[in-house]
């Protein structure tokens, strides 16, 4: 891939990219924490979730949450990971949201390695290890200016605290921000879809830190800082664009970068040095004594696997294989927001493949998933195609539907879109014609004449006069094969008068 | 002896565990730590290259918890034995570092 | 040969039967601590009240008919890192002083549910850092049989209550010999239960794959007993074996005719007093007049227990006990940060041992010395485990000295740290072997201080362990020092 432009117009010069690693933290929908039975909710009222293994409190010991090891396992198939045996390990930091001032993780032996993702473009991003851990506390800093360095104390929050974390780390292998936005987009749908985590990047559920650097291609890759605070896909992109060039520009102007954690200030639109390399931590990863080797079944994983749902890319497949569209175009939005099924359902029960998916895309909500009935949906889409209902109206009829669940024929009725009816249309048609007998002759005759022009011209008459008579909610489009398809009969009768041809 | 630990490291170490010592602390736990790694020589002399660790002394596996809620403590009761508390949460001085 | 049924047993007996009421016990103990508490400082706390409380439920249940367990009105003294709810629990450390759990040990309750009465929460080295236990911020606990001396540790209060008589039964907790020593040097039986056997949820950790609860008692069949009412799979602590623990009592009287015993060669020459490793012979030889058949074995891997447990140890205290940061609870020392908080608290708030022990163990885990410090002392242990497994092929208990020596002066050690962790080089190879070890006493030393005796067996060998240790209670010659 060659060098990126960004929207700023600051992207790196030609010959240049960038190299994006990222760790994405999610928090896993259990019941209750990774160690031990405190409930795992958000929102919650502070330090409710409480209990001795969360706290840390001396003589407290952590158990296992095997619902935890089989999301991590699911997930790690998904991602088409290596699924190993592990062990857990303590990592080893002072910081007051720790309860224990460690955290335990796995470290060497992580229970799912060597996977990839691939991305709705078909570009397969590696992923180097999905393990699991525990999150940490949540501290509020408190002070006049509300900010961290000027706040007089922090409280401290422990709900959070021993909640079970995947931290997916990708190899360095995307290249751009669309891309980091991509990946991560992705990670989320598959996170949704096979229900491990909320994916709720706004509730923290979702993290994201990057590792970025940047080089001259066909050369060795550049020392890489590591990006905080990424608390949105827009976040991400802006921070990516911004740290690529802000190396760039350090490296054009002779210096070095230094391999460092910054973090993203998303109102300054900049990233900060928070700790050089030489400040670093060390961890002293040991085995955590407290917990015994986790070796899964092979026959548990088999089970897991198999019971693995559809994956976003399988999905967008089969979904631009039923609807005729381009996997990367409209069957995204449609697979993010779960409609697929829906949308496969109301092509098999006889809608138009295309008009479902626009539908689906454009007017749809996730909700409707569950909300709407594939048939009733397709009848709909039918009474649109057939001309029955304008575009406008299908989309009136279509939002009550999910509201309602109720069957598009009855709300068209209700809603006064009845003059759509079928008969309603005909007879409109039918007095139309009856009211301009000499109109209908010169059609009649054009039309057998071959003149589709002069046709045209005189059908005005029929199509204005219905339009009056249905009040406008008439498909002008269908008024005029109506009138095209009585005209053929009426020319096979030997007549042309209408009513003999009904 | 001496050459087993040096003062820089011990003081490196105290760091790392969030200990302050003084200067004769120092001095003593240097050469405490010192005497205990020389006597830890003789395992490192043993050629244990092919041997594999023991982190448990009785070899269990995949030990599991059911995905079930259990009683969670009294806030009250927790946040009284805090050395400070507010609004039900821990209070604690500033914070000056970022989590790492 | 019959186990005679000790003290607690008797008291069950009794109060069950309701021939005596545990108000009636709980009174006398708590005249004996009165009397005597003030010389030997068992205790960091003593429950009176709750103790009368405890014993009138007791008696309560006995009146009404109700069963009140199989321990009903035996006093116990825990040791002061086994949480409590609601009572304090201090592991001897100013950094937890005034600390109350909002929870009870699983030990605790299980006690609680036989109908034993708590009267005490036992002194400890700080944190169970120990051999002598003056390493309490609370001052030292002096050794019953004579007050001069220390009552070995760390376990030493409880060691201490049970020599004393405050109490016929004890917890203590064994990470290198932390039971087993003091029980020998306090003339009582002390168990270290195979690794796995107890529950240590709700035991605050010194080294987690290291520690175990066990009893003290002062005979065999007490300990037994105790040894039967905590053992058992806790689905609180993942270490804990899930298979049904064997049962011991019944092997008590069963002698030791045919039974192998091995003599650990190596333990009786590193650093052993003559008379510790005289009376060690004298009870092998005792053993193989009864009938059992003893030989000398050697367990090469016995010598480098010493070395690998104060790398492994160390190493996870030094993890173990990053949780005291002055955040939470117990000691906070104000700074106007918390990371100044947390240093100027835990500067503060651990003892000298402490702090070197986990100064010792952040260096073994740091960068660059993991591999050869504790990593490699990982893989010393597996060869424990193995020249163990091998001299489990010949033998079925394995016997050795407790202690290097009898009771020692209080202030003899506490200047060199090295001669004080010799103290453990007997007891350390069953931690590290994760197996069971009990010392039992037999007779005294040339200065008539009491010596114990070690007996050792493979994991879950309890009821084999227990059978020698019946048997050589009823061989040990008649004590004039060891009893008060």
């Amino acid at each position: 891939m060659t060098a990126v432009q960004h929207r700023t117009g600051e992207g790196l010069p030609a010959g240049w990219e960038m190299v994006v690693g990222l760790e994405v933290h999610a928090e896993l929908l259990t019941a209750t924490k990774m160690f031990s039975a405190a409930p795992n909710v958000f929102g919650a009222e502070p330090n409710t979730n409480i209990d001795p293994t969360t706290l840390g409190l001396p003589g407290s010991l952590p158990v296992l949450n095997r619902k935890a090891v089989e999301l991590a396992i699911r997930l790690g198939l998904a991602l088409h990971c290596d699924v190993r045996p592990s062990v857990f390990a303590r990592k080893n930091y002072f910081y007051p949201d720790m309860p224990k001032d460690y955290q335990i993780s796995q470290y060497d032996q992580p229970i799912n390695v060597d996977g990839w993702l691939e991305l709705p473009d078909g570009t397969r991003i590696g992923v180097e290890r999905a393990h699991l851990e525990e999150d940490t506390g949540k501290s509020t800093h408190v002070g006049a200016s509300g900010r961290l360095h000027g706040a007089d104390y922090s409280l401290v929050d422990y709900n959070r605290a021993g909640v079970p974390l995947l931290e997916i780390v990708s190899r360095p292998d995307i290249r751009d921000p669309d891309q980091a936005r991509a990946y991560v987009a992705e990670l989320r749908a598959i996170l949704v879809a096979t229900g491990v985590s909320d994916g709720k990047m706004e509730e923290g559920s979702m993290r994201v830190d990057a590792n970025v650097s940047v080089h001259e291609i066909g050369t060795p890759f550049g020392t890489r800082c590591e990006i905080k605070n990424l608390n949105s896909l827009r976040s991400l992109g802006r921070a990516l664009a911004y740290e690529a060039r802000r190396q760039y520009e350090a490296i054009a102007a002779g210096e070095t970068i230094r391999q460092e954690t910054r973090h993203w200030d998303d109102t300054a639109g900049r990233t900060t040095t928070m700790r050089v390399k030489e400040e670093a931590e060390d961890y002293r990863y040991f085995p955590e004594p407290d917990l015994v080797p986790l070796e899964p079944d092979p026959a548990w994983v088999e089970a897991i696997r198999a019971a693995l749902p559809p994956l976003p890319a399988d999905r967008r497949a089969r979904l631009a294989e039923a609807s005729g569209a381009d996997r990367a175009s409209g069957p995204v939005a449609v697979v993010e927001r779960g409609l697929d099924e829906l949308v496969i359902a109301a092509v098999a029960a006889g809608a138009d493949p295309s008009r479902a998916l626009v539908h689906a895309e454009q007017n749809l909500a996730s909700e409707a998933a569950a909300a709407l009935d594939p048939v009733l949906f397709a009848r709909l889409v039918t009474m649109e195609t057939s001309g029955e209902l304008t575009a406008t109206q299908a989309k009136t009829v279509l939002a009550e539907m999910v509201e309602t669940g109720g069957d598009p024929v009855a709300i068209a009725t209700a809603k006064g879109f009845e003059a759509l009816g079928s008969d309603v249309l005909e007879q409109a048609v039918d007095d139309a014609i009856a009211a301009n007998p000499e109109a209908w002759a010169k059609y009649c005759a054009a039309l057998a004449g071959g003149d589709d022009k002069a046709a045209r011209k005189v059908s005005g008459v029929f199509v204005g006069a219905v339009m009056k008579a249905t009040k406008g909610n008439a498909n002008g489009a269908a008024v005029t094969v109506l009138l095209a398809r009585k005209a053929r009969k009426a020319g096979k009768a030997g007549t042309a008068s209408p009513a003999s041809g009904l | 002896m001496s050459e087993r630990i040096t003062r820089e490291e011990v003081a490196h170490v105290a760091k790392l565990a969030r200990l302050e010592l003084s200067e004769s602390e120092l001095e003593v736990f240097t050469s405490q730590l010192a005497k205990v790694l020389d006597h830890a020589a003789d395992v490192e002399a043993l050629d244990v290259g092919d041997v594999p660790p023991t982190a448990h002394p009785y070899p269990l596996r995949n030990v599991f918890r059911d995905d079930v809620v259990g009683p969670t403590l009294d806030r009250d009761e927790v946040l009284a034995e805090a050395p400070a508390a507010d609004t039900g949460m821990f209070s604690v001085p500033r914070i000056l570092g970022e989590e790492p | 040969m019959t186990a005679p049924p000790g003290p607690a047993l008797t008291i069950a007996a009794a109060v069950r039967a309701g021939e005596r009421t545990a108000r009636e016990v709980v009174e006398e103990h708590l005249a004996e601590i009165e009397a005597r508490e003030a010389t030997i400082h068992a205790f960091n706390l003593v429950l009176a009240d709750e103790a009368r409380a405890a014993a009138d439920a007791v008696d309560a249940k006995v009146a009404a008919g109700i069963d009140p367990g199989p321990l009903a009105g035996v006093p116990v003294a825990l040791k002061d890192n086994l949480c409590t709810r609601g009572i304090p629990t201090t592991c001897s450390s100013r950094i937890l002083d005034g600390w109350r759990p909002p929870y009870d040990a699983t030990v605790v309750d299980r006690l609680r549910e036989t109908g034993a009465i708590v009267i005490g929460k036992a002194n400890l080295d700080e944190f169970a850092m120990g051999s002598s236990t003056e390493n309490s911020a609370f001052g030292p606990t002096r050794n019953p049989a004579d007050p001069t001396r220390v009552p070995g540790g760390s376990s030493g209060g409880s060691a201490a209550a049970v020599a004393a008589g405050f109490a016929p039964l004890a917890l203590g907790s064994d990470t290198g010999g932390s039971i087993r020593q003091p029980a020998a040097l306090c003339g009582v039986v002390g168990l270290k239960p195979t690794y796995g056997t107890v529950s240590r949820y709700g035991l605050v950790a010194f080294a987690s794959s290291l520690d175990q609860i066990g009893p003290f008692a002062r005979s065999v069949a007490d300990a037994a007993a105790l040894f039967e009412v905590i053992a058992g799979h806790d689905p609180l602590d993942s270490t804990s074996i899930p298979e049904a623990i064997p049962p011991v009592s019944e092997t008590l009287d069963r002698g030791v005719d045919g039974l192998r015993v091995g003599v650990i060669a190596e333990l009786l020459e590193l650093g052993i007093a003559p008379d510790v490793a005289s009376r060690t012979r004298h009870a092998a030889e005792a053993l193989a007049r009864a009938g059992a058949k003893v030989d000398e074995v050697s367990v090469p891997a016995a010598v480098y227990g010493l070395s690998a447990y104060y790398l492994i140890a160390p190493a996870e205290a030094s993890s173990n006990l990053a949780r005291f940061d002055g955040m939470r609870y117990g000691l906070r020392v104000e700074r106007p940060t918390a990371e100044e908080t947390m240093v100027a608290t835990r500067t503060a708030g651990f003892g000298a041992e402490v702090k070197r022990r986990i100064m010792l163990g952040t260096y073994a885990l740091s960068a660059g010395y993991y591999d050869a410090y504790y990593g490699k002392a990982q893989r010393v242990r597996t060869l424990i485990v193995r020249d163990f497994a091998r001299a489990y092929e010949q033998f079925d208990v394995l016997l050795s000295p407790t202690s290097p020596t009898t009771a020692f002066e209080i202030g003899a050690k506490t200047s060199d740290p090295l001669t004080m962790y010799l103290n453990d080089v007997c007891t350390i190879p069953s931690n590290l072997a994760g197996d069971p070890a009990i010392s039992v006493p037999f007779g005294v030393g040339d200065d008539g201080l009491p010596v114990g005796v070690q007996l050792l067996a493979p994991a879950l060998g309890e009821p084999t362990l227990f059978r020698a240790a019946a048997a050589l209670e009823a061989l040990a010659p008649t004590t004039e020092g060891a009893e008060q």
